[in-house]
């Protein structure tokens, strides 16, 4: 099992991850050992095996939706990088 | 002996009675702190002031029926919320984030009275064994200055084992609690899944992660668990059950417990002297009258793989939140995307970058049966191998680690390698069980931690092993620092 430099650059594209030359590199290198490693897996016979997503048998935990005091807006904007008017500030995502 | 090497309920004996005060004992922490973390580096914030304030607070309310946590001074991992206190998660990307609330566990402790002096160390986002990973500097062994901690709690077990505080709350998703509790000869609890809050906790990922304590004695861990175990109805995953009385398991009694040693766990890769530790520790239960038999559990070997599929799934998930948009670093870019790129690429450390990536890898699409869905299908073989063995166990017994601390600044050219390291501890989180570590011996001057794992919510038998252990084997070395 490898992993190109094409799928790396894909996945950092997914992952909204900007990477150096040098770290998609290491990335090829290191991604591809870590699943040589997990192709182990593919020897075992699942067939038939439920999964597992969560150790507790917890089913759809409810709660009434009552408001209940918490962060103010003040408090929620206070690390924000940029704001204004009370909301997170991005870079334009529209034209015009 | 100092204050911060007695016990808990000796310190609060001597707190209630009036002979010291909750400042003194504080005080004692913080001058223990300065006098030795310019070497150990446990603490990324110290809450010095703040401390000594609350500390004096306590001096004025202290009263027979105090709770027995009153005054007495431990520390969290920064991966907690603690309002007004820098919260970092062992990262640069979150800088310079300041909690608006406290974690449950948090809450807790501060209603029965313990003293937070600061916060701990750790590997970026509770990705690593070393504690190498931090954004911002390693800690050290105080066993060995030169040697590693253990991670990714590697700042709460360096705390406790260099007698700064008495006790210090970790995360543990593959083994974070136990395996530097191993290292650093403390005790470590990774409780049952959903018996501790996790409100307030950065999440790693989400359905492996628990809180637990570190402390100098399986008597101390049971008292700080008694304080932070319970449901919460902000974390919907926190189980709701009854919680025992834990000090009242520690009766020193173990005639006729059933202790499972599996095979698995004494192969390939146990250093040999790590090995003959734990033989002596199960000959010394043996000697208190458990029973002691060989099991298996035929899929633990597949459990390093299925956890660096899931974990890093989870990972991948949960750290979408830092995009430089609602706290922490931003990085300007052209556009909208290109600054969550830029702000992710700069923010994060390399270890955490390879988990977002393989764990992206095996949800994204072409890939998510073969890899995640099968790692979800081998997590209930792994949960069942446990299952088989509690079905006539009360305990399993392995070592906590292959191998001793390991020396600070190794060149690690294949994470897998890294990743093996915790082949014993990560099972134990995929089954969702409990298990401590607990100090049973030294090899060439390092501790070795002997792990004990439970069935689901039966942390009162662990603490009763662990407890009765400890007195026979009265492993009393201490880190001299």
């Amino acid at each position: 099992m490898s992993i190109t430099i094409q799928e790396v650059e894909h996945i950092a594209n997914l992952s909204r991850l900007a990477l150096s030359d040098e770290e998609k590199a290491n990335m090829t290198d290191t991604l591809g050992k870590i699943l040589n490693f997990a192709t182990e897996l593919q020897e075992l016979n699942v067939e038939n095996v439920q999964p597992t997503t969560h150790s507790l048998p917890l089913k759809n935990v409810l709660r009434a939706d009552e408001a209940r005091t918490w962060l103010t807006q003040e408090e929620a904007l206070s690390h924000a990088p940029e704001q204004e008017d009370g909301q997170f500030c991005v870079p334009a995502v529209m034209e015009g | 002996m100092s204050l911060l090497n007695a016990s808990i309920r000796e310190l609060h004996t001597r707190i209630t009675t009036k002979e010291i005060k909750p400042s003194e004992l504080v005080a004692a922490s913080l001058e223990r702190i300065a006098a030795t973390d310019s070497k150990v580096r446990a603490y990324l914030h110290v809450n010095g002031d703040l401390a000594m304030e609350r500390a004096r607070r306590l001096d004025d309310n202290v009263s027979p029926d105090a709770p027995l946590l009153y005054g007495i001074p431990g520390a969290t991992k920064d991966n907690m919320n603690t309002k007004g206190l820098p919260t970092t998660a062992g990262s640069k990307i979150l800088e310079p984030y300041v909690s608006a609330y406290n974690a449950t566990v948090v809450d807790k402790l501060e209603a029965r009275g313990a003293v937070s002096v600061g916060k701990l160390n750790m590997d970026e986002f509770a990705m690593g064994s070393t504690g190498e990973n931090s954004a911002y500097f390693p800690t050290h062994n105080p066993w060995n200055l030169d040697r590693v901690p253990g991670g990714s709690s590697s700042g709460s077990a360096a705390t406790v084992a260099a007698g700064q505080v008495l006790f210090a709350l970790g995360s543990d998703t593959g083994g974070s609690i136990r395996q530097p509790a191993s290292f650093c000869g403390v005790v470590g609890l990774k409780p049952t899944y959903g018996l501790v809050s996790r409100f307030g906790l950065i999440a790693y990922a989400s359905s492996l992660d628990q809180i637990g304590p570190m402390t100098q004695s399986v008597e101390d861990n049971a008292v700080v668990l008694q304080a932070i175990a319970g449901h919460d109805k902000r974390d919907s995953t926190s189980a709701n059950v009854e919680i025992p009385d834990y000090l009242s398991a520690l009766t020193g009694d173990i005639r006729g417990l059933r202790i499972g040693l599996p095979k698995e766990y004494f192969g390939e890769g146990l250093d040999a002297g790590v090995r003959a530790e734990i033989e002596k520790a199960v000959k010394l239960l043996e000697s208190l009258g458990a029973t002691v038999g060989d099991v298996s559990l035929p899929h633990s070997k597949h459990a390093v793989a299925t956890y660096y599929l899931l974990a890093p799934a989870e990972a991948s998930s949960n750290l979408a939140r830092f995009d430089g948009v609602r706290y922490g670093l931003r990085v300007e870019g052209d556009n909208l995307i290109d600054m969550y790129k830029k702000t992710r690429g700069e923010g994060f450390g390399e270890e955490v970058k390879r988990r977002i990536m393989l764990g992206t890898y095996a949800l994204s699409s072409g890939y998510y049966d073969a890899y995640y869905l099968r790692a979800q299908k081998v997590r209930t073989l792994i949960k069942q191998d446990f299952d088989n063995v509690f079905a006539n166990y009360d305990v399993i017994l392995s070592p906590t680690a292959p191998t001793t601390a390991f020396k600070l600044g190794e060149p690690i050219d294949n994470p897998v390698q890294m990743y093996l390291n915790d082949i014993y501890t990560i099972p134990v989180n995929l089954a969702g069980i409990p298990a401590i570590s607990v100090p049973c011996g030294l090899v060439d001057g390092l501790p070795v931690g002997l792990q004990l794992i439970g069935n689901a919510f039966d942390e009162s038998t662990l603490l009763r092993v662990a407890h009765a252990f400890e007195q026979a084997a009265s492993f009393t070395a201490r880190a001299s620092m």
